[in-house]
């Protein structure tokens, strides 16, 4: 079976415009790969560019130089050159992302927040319905909550809402940006079963996790992001 | 999933004079994409619009629509005839004031009706279930059908607008700025509408807008104007997140944080 992440020698940096053209390199030389039913853990202190390495993966940063090969559709595709239409594709299908913040819409239900990206892979909407109340359940989310939008939840309750959104579907690929910070140790721990579930069924994860406990549990390797400092590599 | 796209566009432009409305715009959307177009007034974006949507014909460049023979037609070297019919059948234009795009003094079924019967329905019966089913599809009562829009509120008559248009299954719609001069609640649940019919319905959309919160929570997809031309294009959240162009920063680093 192929490898379904590759990175190599990708470097990002952000110019400010607004200032002067300053231009803030992040990474440089980031080059790892990710293996079907593994848990990698990004690890490095904050501002060492692991939240921009897990943006680019889903094509939400653009990225200067290198390439992402992603085994998409039987094919391979180079996410770092991909058009806006590929990178949709890609996250329908491939790559799913738990961010850390909810970004709600007004008035759609957290149920169907959560059932949204199996609806997008064209399942019945029914059916995805009845996934999501399962998946909400599991992670301990009051029933009276299900109906009503997202945006007036708590910190947590929001999380759960986000971590069961990108559960839900079968994607080879899944980005874990903190997914357990605002989260209580009974549901850290439902959390950390998921994470089992998927490795299981063979998907191939990345992850940023700062709680050393949950990291403990999931990580099958740490990759050091301090050694992609951009700057570092003079070449 | 059809691999061609409804609608190509290519180096676009659009001169008032000596004076640039539009310049060298070239992109391709595909069916149940909507691209946001956004920039200050002045930037060209409506000027865009009124070009692809056929009311103003460019100077230059060339747009061709994929008609429902799967045929590509290219749009300015049709007859006047033939871009009205696509106009009021396989395309949609939601303007700014809803004033510009009902007919204010006939009743709220007729207004959604007029079009059914541009494209041959005749049976009066129909007509008006249809008009019925697509004024609750926009949360207007059912008992509003015999008011003229002149009556109702400017978000009421922004939601008639829309079902007016998608009331024949247009493919492709053109927004024209759809929740400007609407209170932000009325806003709110405008763009929760269309979000939701864009979705169910499949529909391709061009949504011309200053506002970029209207555009992630719209579009996949996104172009920035300034002074005519497009600075910066791409998926929406990765120009949103992570702007490039000066101008584009400047623009997201305005967004007022509530």
């Amino acid at each position: 079976m192929a490898t379904p992440l590759v990175v190599s020698d990708v470097a990002k940096s952000f110019t400010m415009h607004l200032r002067d053209g300053i231009r803030l390199p992040v990474v440089a030389g980031v080059s790892f790969s990710i293996q079907a039913g593994e848990c990698a853990v990004l690890g490095g202190p904050s501002g060492a560019g692991k939240s921009s390495i897990l943006k680019m993966l889903y094509g939400n940063y653009a990225v200067d130089e290198g390439q992402i090969i992603v085994q998409h559709d039987d094919g391979l595709i180079d996410l770092a050159t991909a058009s806006p239409r590929t990178v949709l594709a890609v996250r329908r299908q491939t790559i799913g992302y738990v961010s850390q913040f909810l970004r709600t819409v007004p008035r759609v239900s957290a149920l169907d927040v959560v059932a949204e990206p199996l609806v997008e892979r064209g399942e019945e909407r029914e059916i995805a319905r009845e996934k999501s109340r399962s998946l909400l359940a599991e992670l301990n989310l009051p029933e009276k909550l299900w109906a009503l939008p997202p945006a007036t939840f708590s910190g947590g309750e929001q999380q759960r809402v986000n971590i069961a959104r990108g559960f839900i579907t079968e994607h080879p690929i899944l980005l874990l940006d903190e997914p357990t910070a605002s989260l209580d140790a009974r549901n850290r721990d439902v959390v950390i079963a998921l994470i089992a579930a998927k490795k299981a069924a063979g998907v191939a994860l990345l992850g940023i996790f700062h709680d050393h406990d949950v990291r403990e549990a999931v990580a099958d390797r740490i990759i050091d992001v301090t050694a992609f400092a951009a700057g570092k590599i003079a070449a | 999933m059809t691999d061609e796209p409804l609608l190509r566009v290519s180096a676009l432009s659009k001169f008032y004079g000596s004076r640039v409305g539009c310049e060298n715009v070239t992109f391709d959307l595909w069916p149940g994409e909507v691209l946001a177009v956004v920039g200050e007034s002045g930037s060209g974006k409506t000027t865009l619009l009124n070009c692809l949507s056929t009311r103003l014909l460019p100077s230059s460049g060339t747009a061709s629509y994929r008609m429902r023979d799967g045929q590509f037609r290219e749009l300015y070297r049709m007859s006047e005839a033939e871009r009205r019919f696509l106009m009021r059948t396989d395309w949609g234009f939601v303007h700014q004031n809803p004033a510009d795009g009902l007919r204010m003094t006939v009743s709220a079924g007729a207004n959604v009706g007029e079009r059914l019967m541009a494209v041959g329905d005749r049976h009066y019966g129909k007509i008006r279930a249809t008009a019925v089913d697509w004024l609750s599809r926009v949360e207007i009562d059912e008992d509003r059908i015999d008011d003229e829009p002149r009556a109702f509120s400017g978000g009421m008559r922004q939601r008639l607008q829309i079902a007016r248009n998608l009331v024949t299954g247009p493919r492709l719609v053109f927004m024209d700025e759809p929740t400007g001069g609407l209170d932000v609640s009325v806003q709110a649940r405008l763009l929760d509408l269309l979000r939701g019919l864009v979705t169910d319905l499949g529909l391709a959309a061009i949504v011309v807008t200053h506002d970029l919160a209207v555009a992630r929570l719209l579009s996949q997809r996104m172009m920035v104007m300034k002074d005519g031309r497009v600075v910066e294009s791409g998926l929406t959240d990765r120009v949103l997140d992570d702007p490039r162009a000066p101008y584009t920063q400047l623009l997201v680093s305005s967004i007022l944080q509530v």
